[in-house]
């Protein structure tokens, strides 16, 4: 699926953090966030999503397209792993062939029947991945997908988006971590930063000269 | 929807969800009440109506507090709202769990309770028929309640401070349904009046909840 | 040229500021005249005696109590329909205003009631309905207080506001309804206007007007402290930035 941004801005808070955010990410391509912390990524990723309004700016996709894995996993320390990702399949109305198919990508088959507050840290991010594939959307918005992970599902996770990609999927991915994913272009946050304080709302206050 | 009432109430049946609490801290409140104002029926029976219907507003707002703070602290909450289930129905289905969960096993466990009070026998079927009617609002104004004050860290007090006035009609016409019909008087227009109290909240606190939220993950 | 131009700051500022000493000029003297008449050149009620005339306090400030809590709930829909930030920091101004009325209208009720029906504390319909309407102001202020971003707080205590006036009205005449149920036709009738003659009632329009104005220049005030604390925090972050 083609998409993109055009003249974006993206607020946290009161802040407009990033402006004028413009891209296009073809089907088939994945696109790596850079830009040091607290640059914006996590908040253009949140923005995309539809978790935080843009102020202004257009999303050339359907608000459907997007599949959202943030820092949080979403999992339920009493559910077992199995139980959560069926879940999440409910939720986003996948039929239940797909949570097995989710199940065995990210070698989370042996794991299944154990609940998911008994998982090491690694294993609780490879389940919170797997929610994406149960999700059925085409975009997958990653945030750092690959903290707690060992090299070995590093590598697997890779093949597994990369396999997405081939499906004609896109991936907006936040990482410091190469996932060596053929064709992927770097974009560089910083360059819409916006100046710390010039909040719309703060300016009009910062004005209110008596 | 359906899905997520349903993992709310597994979570809540697991170790560590205390689905029993509530009736729990309904009967323990009713056992304290006697023992404060004291054993004479003829001091507890005027007062039944009003405790029981207390006991009931107080042991809905107890688990309140971890309504959407656990999910939003595990981010599942975030991943609601980025799910096809509008935010409306996502409020609507933590309401329908919670009520499940509390409203309906006080509504089933009151009628056991009663006679610990000296609740006349005839206004026992009152009793119930206001609770069933009456614990659904509780339920919706309390989601409302969680939704927003879900971002804040020390939520639970102000919690009790903004859901608490808003129960007042429900608490009066459902205390007054018992009341009337514990005299012998015909307690059908407090019962409307309370159904139309729960059917407004369940029309309208689901938009104000969703709303709330989106603000609140903004 | 739009009224909603002084929904920005600095034109807000400006007008406020011009308007400002003219409210506190007729509260002042709106609110000395009708006191000074009402206290002490009307005859004594011949059934009340000299403790009638506390209702040049207490009508006003009942009178005020509500429509604070209506200019709020009209300021909540002007923010989430236009955004403009004034309208929610007025909004955000009111609130202990009107809150203090609410307690100034139960405080001399209670001190009222006393010689009258012989006690501070009555469960009357209208007193009650005082009571849960201060405690929907307290909930009001206690959640702008705890919401740390400006915008989010405006946006929930906005939504409380309007959830909040529909269950207050519903409770009003839940009180009312409750009375009647516990005691049928013993009724204290607060209803000050029903029995009152012009003597009373022509020095009773002045304070309350005065009040009016009062609230006009308490409100302006405080939604200007509000204005300057946000403009401070403002060039704080770009002093920062710079």
């Amino acid at each position: 699926m083609d998409w993109g941004v055009t003249d974006l801005t993206c607020r946290r808070g009161a802040r407009d953090v990033l402006t004028g955010v413009t891209f296009r990410v073809g089907a088939g391509r994945a696109v790596r966030l850079t830009g040091p912390n607290g640059s914006g990524k996590t908040t253009l990723l949140r923005t995309l999503a539809g978790l935080a309004p843009p102020p202004r700016g257009t999303v050339d996709a359907p608000p459907d397209a997007f599949a959202f894995a943030g820092h949080a996993d979403g999992l339920k320390g009493q559910l077992t792993v199995g139980e959560n990702l069926r879940f999440w399949a409910g939720v986003f109305g996948a039929d239940p062939g797909t949570v097995e198919e989710a199940l065995d990508a990210f070698a989370l088959r042996p794991l299944a029947g154990r609940r998911a507050a008994d998982l090491s840290a690694g294993q609780t991010r490879r389940a919170g991945l797997a929610r994406l594939l149960v999700t059925g959307r085409p975009v997958w918005l990653l945030d750092e997908p690959t903290v707690s992970l060992d090299a070995a599902s590093v590598e697997a996770f890779g093949t597994r988006v990369a396999r997405h990609l081939a499906g004609g999927g896109s991936a907006l991915i936040a990482t410091h971590v190469a996932l060596g994913l053929p064709g992927t272009q770097a974009l560089d946050v910083a360059a819409f930063a916006q100046a710390v304080g010039a909040s719309v709302a703060d300016a009009a206050f910062a004005d209110a000269i008596e | 929807m359906i899905g997520l009432v349903r993992r709310d109430l597994t979570l809540a049946l697991r170790a560590g969800g205390g689905a029993g609490l509530a009736l729990v801290f309904f009967l323990t409140f009713v056992t304290l009440t006697a023992l404060g104002v004291g054993p004479r029926a003829d001091v507890l029976a005027p007062v039944a109506p009003g405790i029981l219907w207390l006991g009931a507003v107080l042991a809905c707002l107890l688990s309140l507090d971890r309504l959407f703070a656990l999910d939003a602290e595990d981010g599942t909450l975030d991943l609601l709202l980025t799910a096809p289930l509008p935010a409306e129905g996502t409020a609507a289905a933590k309401a329908a769990a919670h009520w499940l969960t509390t409203g309906a096993p006080l509504t089933v466990a009151a009628p056991v309770l009663a006679p610990l009070l000296f609740l006349p026998g005839p206004a026992v079927p009152w009793l119930v028929a206001s609770l069933a009617l009456g614990t659904p609002a509780l339920s919706m104004i309390g989601t409302f309640g969680a939704a927003l004050t879900v971002g804040l860290k020390r939520g639970s007090l102000l919690l009790s401070l903004l859901v608490l006035p808003l129960c007042i009609p429900t608490l009066v016409f459902g205390a007054d349904v018992v009341r009337r019909a514990a005299a012998g008087l015909d307690p059908s227009t407090p019962l409307a009046l309370l159904g139309a109290v729960t059917l407004a909240a369940l029309a309208g606190l689901p938009f104000a909840a969703a709303a709330a939220l989106r603000i609140n993950l903004r | 040229m739009s009224l909603w131009e002084y929904a920005n700051p600095r034109k807000f500022m400006a007008l406020s500021g011009r308007v400002l000493p003219w409210a506190w000029g007729l509260a002042a003297a709106l609110c000395g005249v009708g006191l000074v008449w009402g206290f002490f050149f009307t005859p004594e009620d011949f059934r009340m005696g000299h403790s009638v005339k506390i209702i040049y306090l207490h009508v006003p400030s009942a009178f005020l109590a509500i429509n604070a809590w209506f200019m709020m709930l009209v300021a909540s829909l002007i923010w989430l329909i236009r955004r403009h930030h004034v309208s929610a920091l007025a909004a955000r101004a009111a609130a202990p205003v009107g809150l203090v009325m609410t307690v100034v209208a139960l405080a001399t009720g209670a001190i009222w009631g006393k010689p009258m029906w012989g006690t501070y504390w009555e469960w009357d319909p209208r007193l009650t309905a005082f009571l849960i309407l201060a405690l929907f102001y307290l909930g009001y202020i206690a959640l702008w207080s705890a919401v740390e971003s400006p915008d989010g707080a405006a946006d929930l205590t906005a939504i409380l506001c309007l959830v909040g006036t529909v269950f207050a009205v519903v409770s009003r005449y839940a009180a009312q309804f409750w009375n009647q149920g516990l005691h049928q036709g013993a009724s204290l009738s607060l209803d000050a206007e029903e029995n009152i003659s012009d003597v009373f009632w022509q020095p009773l329009v002045l304070t309350m007007a005065g009040f009016v104005a009062l609230f006009v220049a308490l409100v302006l005030v405080r939604t200007r402290t509000e204005l300057r604390r946000r403009r401070l925090q403002a060039l704080t972050v770009q002093a920062q930035a710079a």
